[in-house]
């Protein structure tokens, strides 16, 4: 067996950081409207980097047996761009939801987004032994679910009007990828 | 406005609130039919002694009345009140409008027996014309094509099917997310206990 570092790709790593320097970072990235509005269904608010701090140690302390949580940094850089989770997970059909989201609004675009969701999709196949993994997306997003595509995620359907913004009802689309879609065509590659 | 049309009482059921001390026993057999927990959700299928029924009931009101975004019911036969089943809305988030929608009746024999289908009316009616959502979806595992036609006998469609979600007996089947609009509801002639109420 090969082992191959699953937490390193060519732009990017994923990393799992101490409390605060996860709250400095996101203490930001709730200020980008745009980003959370993209990201969220819930209303954006602000937190300060104290309060999110102390809300990272409480789930840290809950320590979830579903949830796994990265933090995105550049190789080049070495810069936080963003994060990465799997939750919701069901061990029992081996089935996972997985979010992504890059609070740094200049590495949008660039590939950094698909190349972190194919090292969290590798891990989530060759490593906790998923059968499919599933995201939500929001219609208006067309450069995630180009990104997703990318990666090898198909729409699944659509959950119709399931967000109201700007007065304005919004389908949440949801996709999958299956562990054998990944295995015998996995069309991304990474570089 | 028909203030004298009650929201939780139906001609064979009533929804009604948890009585921990009596319901726990029933429950705690229901929990202890793998099929019914099968059909009903995704979990892993677990019996629970009584004790932990009422710990789980307990959670449950904790939550109702903490977060704000849960409503739950039993299911009880008119006039004697015996417990067959419960009825919940869930996930709720009331910026968008939207919720979740899941309901049971525990034993095999309650079934069919209309319970479900009145119970289901009470409570579209309770999310739709008393909480004002705009939506509700409902999950159900593609083996369960009793819940799957009951579902979309009350309107609903399939907006997903997430393929291969559940691995039961050793295949995979899928999962299928419906949905229901509250104009959907409104206009929906398949309810005409509702059309009947409303003149």
């Amino acid at each position: 067996m090969a082992i191959t570092n699953l937490f390193l790709g060519t732009k990017v790593r994923l990393v799992v950081e101490d409390p605060q320097v996860e709250a400095k970072a996101w203490s930001q990235w709730l200020r980008n409207s745009e980003y959370m509005l993209l990201l969220d269904t819930d209303p954006p608010v602000l937190w300060s980097e104290k309060t999110l701090k102390d809300r990272i140690e409480k789930d840290l302390e809950e320590s979830h047996e579903d949830v796994f949580y990265a933090m995105i940094r550049t190789l080049e850089e070495d810069r936080y761009i963003g994060f990465l989770a799997f939750f919701e997970t069901f061990w029992n059909h081996g089935d996972a939801w997985v979010a992504i989201g890059l609070g740094e609004a200049e590495f949008w675009g660039k590939g950094y987004g698909s190349e972190a969701m194919h090292l969290a999709l590798r891990y989530a196949f060759n490593e906790l032994n998923f059968h499919r993994v599933t995201l939500g997306v929001f219609e208006y997003n067309q450069r995630a679910i180009r990104s997703y595509q990318k990666v090898g995620f198909v729409e699944e359907g659509r959950i119709r009007g399931e967000f109201l913004r700007q007065g304005k009802r919004w389908d949440m689309i949801f996709m999958g990828i299956l562990r054998e879609e990944w295995n015998n065509n996995n069309p991304f590659q990474p570089g | 406005m028909d203030l004298k049309r009650s929201l939780f009482e139906e001609e064979l059921i009533c929804l009604a609130p948890i009585d921990p001390e009596r319901d726990a026993e029933i429950e705690a057999k229901w929990t202890h039919d793998a099929e019914y927990l099968r059909l009903l959700k995704a979990d892993i299928a677990r019996p629970l002694s009584p004790a932990q029924v009422k710990k789980a009931y307990e959670s449950i009101e904790k939550k109702v009345e903490e977060d704000k975004n849960l409503f739950y019911f039993t299911i009880r036969t008119r006039p004697d009140e015996r417990l067959v089943g419960f009825a919940k809305l869930y996930a709720i988030t009331w910026s968008h409008g939207t919720g979740m929608l899941q309901m049971g009746i525990g034993d095999a024999q309650d079934r069919k027996q209309g319970y479900g289908r009145q119970a289901l009316s009470l409570l579209l009616r309770y999310a739709f014309d008393e909480l004002n959502l705009y939506r509700l979806t409902a999950l159900v595992p593609e083996y369960n094509r009793d819940a799957l036609r009951f579902f979309e006998k009350a309107g609903f469609v399939i907006e997903v099917r997430r393929r291969q979600a559940l691995n039961r007996d050793g295949r995979r089947w899928d999962l299928l997310h419906l949905g229901l609009l509250q104009e959907e509801w409104a206009q929906n002639g398949s309810l005409k206990i509702d059309e009947q109420g409303r003149q």
